[in-house]
C-alpha cells in the first residue's frame, strides 16, 4: 500500500527524521493560508499524488511570495499530472503539500527495500541526489553504495556513518544522516515498509540534513498490525476495478486488452494471460478468484470484467484441486445468468469432477464454447473475441 | 528414493484443531500411505484432544518426543505462521512446510535469519507443500492427478504446478516428487536448492521448473544449471504479459525497479541450456521430446 509524501514525512518525522515544515491542503485558499501560516519568504508547492517524477510533469513549483502560492496552487490542482509512472492520461491532483523552502547545497538518494535473494533488508544510498535510482544503477552503478542490515542488531551508528561518508555526506553532517538513516530503518521495520525512499535527501547551507521527499509501499500482509497506516489510504489513488475486487476478496489487476480472464491461483492466472498473448490476443485483466471461489465471488468476478467497456470475450481457466469443477460450473453459469453475458465464453475445466462440470455447462443451454485443454480455449477465445 | 519426503516419513500438523488444518489433514491422511505418516497435531492449549485418531499437542517439541514426527506442515493463520515455524526450528524437526499465505515480509526475515545455522529445511510458506506420488502427499494438491514416475517438479505456483503434473500424467511421465517453493518474497528453499536435489536423486531423470515473475531465484538456478545439472530442465516462467510495478497475486510477482522480468528470466535460462516454453500448454510435451532426445 501507497501512502502520500505528506504522509510519509509524518512517519519519517515519528521516528526524528527531519523534514521541511510544511501543510498539506486541499484548496487554493487553504494553500495560500498555509505558506501565510508557515511564513518565509519562499515556499514549494508540491502535488501529493503516488506516482512518482512530478516534479517534471509540472507538478512542483518553487514560489516567491504569496500570489506565486495561490496561482502554482491553481495551476497544480485539479491538473491531470503526467509522469512516467501514472500512463498516458495522467493522475487527477487532489491534494497540496505546501513546505518552507530550503538553502540546500547538495542532494543524495537514500532507499530502503527487502533483498529478496540475501533476505536482508538493504540500505542503498547515493551521491545522485534527485535521480531515479534505476537510472543510476544502469548507468554509475559504482555511485551506489549498499548495505544489508542484520535483522536483531539493527542498522548501528557506526555502519550509518559509513554509508553516510560513501556518498559524499561532508563531516559536519555525519551526525545528521546518522539520525536520518537509524531513524528511516527504524520507520521501515516498525511499519512493515516493503520500499521506503528520500529522494532527494538534501544538505542545506548550514550543515543539516533534510528529508525533501518520502515516498513508502507498506506491506499488505501486515495492515492488520497497522490501523495507523490503513488510516492513510487514499482511494482516489487506486483503479475502481481493483478496490472492488478487493472487497471480495478477488485479486485483481486491470490491463489493456479486450479478453478477460478468470482463473483459479496467481501463477496460472498469468499463465493465463501470457498464453492469449501468445495466441495472437490480448488479455484485458489478471484475475485470481483464489482457492475457495464460491458462486457468489464468480458472479462478482464476472461483473469486475464487464465494467471493462473494451472487454469483447471472456475466458474461464480452471485447474479444480480443492475447489471442484462442479462446483465452478454452478458457479459460472449462475453468473453468466445472473449478468445477461452478451460477450462469447470460453471455458476450460480441469481436475477435479471436471466431467460432471463440463455436464453443467453442456446442460446449461448458454452458448459456453469449451476448451479441451489451455491452449484451445486461448485459441477459441482469441477467434472468438476477432470475431466480435 | 525421492527428495524430502516418502512414505516413511513421519508428520505433524501445526494449526491441527483449525478448519484448513483438518480439512487437509484428512485428504493427505487418506493419499497413499498417509494413514501411516500423518502421526501428531499441535495446537497450544489443546492437548489431549485427538482427531481422526490423531493425538494433538501443546507443542513441536511434545509431539516430536510422543510421535517421532521429524517434519511439519503449518496451516497457522498469517499472524502466528512464522512463531509456528520458529517454534519447529527450536524443536530441532528436518523440514517444515509453510502452506500458510499472507505472512507478513519482516516476519519471515526475522525467522530465515534465526534459522541460520540450524538444520531445519523450510518450504514456502504460501505453498501447496510437496508430494512424492503413490507414497505421501504433504499439502493442498490434488493427490489423484499425480503418477509415479522420474520427473520431478519444482515450482513458485499453485495451480500451475498441477497444470504442469497433468500434463505430464497425461503423456505418461510420472513423477518422483513434485515440490511447491511457494509465492512469497521471502521464503525457504529456493529452485536452486531443490534442483540440486533432484541432481542428486537416482530416482529423477529430468525436471520441471515452473518460475514467475518477481526475483533472481530463477536466474540463480539456471546458472548453476549450467554448470552442474546432469540432467535434463524443462522450464516456463509465468508473468510474460505482467505489468511492471504491479504485484500479481503473489507476494512475491512484482517486477520491480526493472528487475524480476519474464523475458530475461526466459533469456537467462535458454542461455544456460534449460529447455524453455513459452506456452504453458506445452510443459509436458517439450519434457517428452526432450527424454526421446
Amino acid at each position: 500500500m501507497k501512502i502520500h509524501e505528506y504522509q510519509g514525512k509524518e512517519i519519517l518525522r515519528q521516528f526524528g527524521v527531519p523534514t521541511p515544515r510544511g501543510v498539506a491542503c486541499f484548496s487554493v485558499d487553504e494553500a495560500v493560508a498555509a505558506a501565510q501560516q508557515l511564513g518565509g519568504a519562499v515556499w514549494v508547492v508540491k502535488a501529493q499524488i503516488h506516482a512518482g517524477g512530478r516534479g517534471k510533469g509540472g507538478g512542483v513549483k518553487v514560489a516567491r511570495s504569496l500570489e506565486e502560492v495561490h496561482s502554482a496552487a491553481q495551476q497544480i490542482l485539479g491538473m491531470h499530472l503526467v509522469t512516467h509512472q501514472t500512463g498516458q492520461d495522467g493522475q487527477v491532483v487532489r491534494r497540496l503539500l505546501i513546505e518552507e523552502g530550503a538553502q540546500i547545497t547538495k542532494e543524495f538518494y537514500l532507499g530502503m527495500v527487502i533483498d529478496r535473494s540475501k533476505q536482508r533488508v538493504a540500505l542503498l544510498g547515493s551521491s545522485e541526489g534527485g535521480m531515479e535510482i534505476e537510472e543510476v544503477a544502469a548507468h554509475s552503478p559504482e555511485k551506489i553504495h549498499t548495505v544489508r542490515i542484520d535483522p536483531i542488531t539493527g542498522l548501528s551508528a557506526p555502519d550509518a556513518a559509513q554509508v553516510a561518508r560513501n556518498i559524499g555526506i561532508p563531516d559536519v553532517a555525519i551526525d545528521g544522516a546518522v539520525v536520518v538513516l537509524q531513524g528511516l530503518y527504524r520507520a521501515f521495520v516498525e511499519k512493515d515498509a516493503m520500499l521506503a525512499e528520500i529522494n532527494p535527501l538534501a544538505l542545506t547551507a548550514d550543515g543539516r540534513v533534510l528529508a525533501l521527499d518520502a515516498k513508502f509501499n507498506f506491506d499488505s500482509n501486515a495492515l492488520y498490525r497497522h490501523p495507523e497506516i490503513v488510516a492513510m489510504r487514499d482511494l482516489d489513488e487506486e483503479d475502481p476495478a481493483e478496490i472492488e475486487a478487493s472487497k471480495f476478496d478477488l485479486s485483481y489487476i486491470s490491463l489493456d486488452g479486450d479478453i478477460g480472464c478468470l482463473v483459479n491461483g496467481a501463477g496460472l492466472a498469468m499463465a493465463t494471460m501470457d498464453i492469449i498473448k501468445l495466441y495472437g490476443g490480448s488479455p484485458a485483466n489478471f484475475l485470481d478468484v483464489g482457492g475457495g471461489a464460491s458462486k457468489e465471488k464468480v458472479t462478482e468476478a464476472f461483473k469486475l470484467m464487464l465494467h471493462n467497456p473494451k472487454l469483447r470475450a471472456i475466458l474461464v481457466n480452471i485447474f479444480g484441486g480443492i475447489m471442484k469443477c462442479d462446483v465452478i460450473a454452478e458457479g459460472v453459469v449462475a453468473a453468466a445468468r445472473e449478468v445477461h453475458l452478451k460477450v462469447p465464453l470460453v471455458v476450460r475445466l480441469e481436475g477435479t469432477n471436471v466431467e460432471i462440470g463440463k455436464k453443467i455447462l453442456a446442460e446449461s443451454g448458454l452458448p459456453i464454447i469449451s476448451g479441451s485443454d489451455m491452449a484451445d480455449a486461448a485459441e477459441k477465445v482469441v477467434a472468438a473475441a476477432r470475431a466480435v | 528414493m525421492s527428495i524430502l519426503i516418502d512414505k516413511n516419513t513421519r508428520v505433524m500438523t501445526q494449526g491441527m484443531t483449525g478448519k484448513v488444518g483438518q480439512f487437509h489433514t484428512t485428504n493427505c491422511k487418506a493419499y497413499a500411505n498417509g494413514a501411516a505418516c500423518f502421526v501428531a497435531g499441535v495446537t497450544p492449549g489443546k492437548a489431549g484432544q485427538s482427531y481422526e485418531g490423531i493425538p494433538v499437542y501443546d507443542s513441536v517439541m511434545d509431539a516430536k518426543a510422543q510421535s517421532g514426527a521429524t517434519v511439519s506442515v503449518i496451516y497457522v493463520p498469517p499472524a502466528y505462521a512464522a512463531a509456528a515455524i520458529d517454534e519447529a526450528v527450536e524443536a530441532g524437526l528436518d523440514l517444515v512446510i509453510c502452506i500458510t499465505e499472507g505472512i507478513p515480509v519482516h516476519d519471515m526475515l526475522r525467522t530465515r535469519y534465526k534459522m541460520l545455522g540450524k538444520k531445519t529445511l523450510l518450504i514456502g510458506p504460501n505453498c501447496p507443500g510437496l508430494i512424492t506420488p503413490d507414497e505421501i502427499k504433504i499439502g493442498i494438491m490434488p493427490g489423484h492427478i499425480h503418477r509415479k514416475g522420474r520427473i520431478g517438479v519444482v515450482s513458485r505456483s499453485g495451480t500451475l504446478t498441477y497444470e504442469a503434473v497433468w500434463q505430464l500424467s497425461e503423456l505418461g511421465l510420472g513423477q518422483s516428487s513434485c515440490v511447491g517453493i511457494g509465492g512469497d518474497p521471502i521464503n525457504g528453499l529456493k529452485h536452486l536448492d531443490v534442483m540440486r536435489l533432484f541432481n542428486d536423486d537416482s530416482d529423477t531423470d529430468a525436471v520441471i521448473m515452473v518460475g514467475e515473475i518477481g526475483g533472481s531465484d530463477e536466474e540463480e538456478c539456471a546458472r548453476w544449471i549450467k554448470g552442474n545439472m546432469k540432467k535434463p530442465v524443462v522450464g516456463f516462467i509465468a508473468g510474460v504479459t505482467a505489468p511492471p510495478g504491479k504485484r500479481m497475486g503473489h507476494a512475491g510477482a512484482i517486477i520491480s525497479g526493472g528487475q524480476g522480468g519474464a523475458e530475461a528470466k526466459l533469456a537467462v535460462m535458454e542461455e544456460c541450456g534449460i529447455h524453455i516454453t513459452r506456452n504453458p500448454a506445452e510443459m509436458g510435451r517439450v519434457m517428452q521430446k526432450v527424454l526421446k532426445g
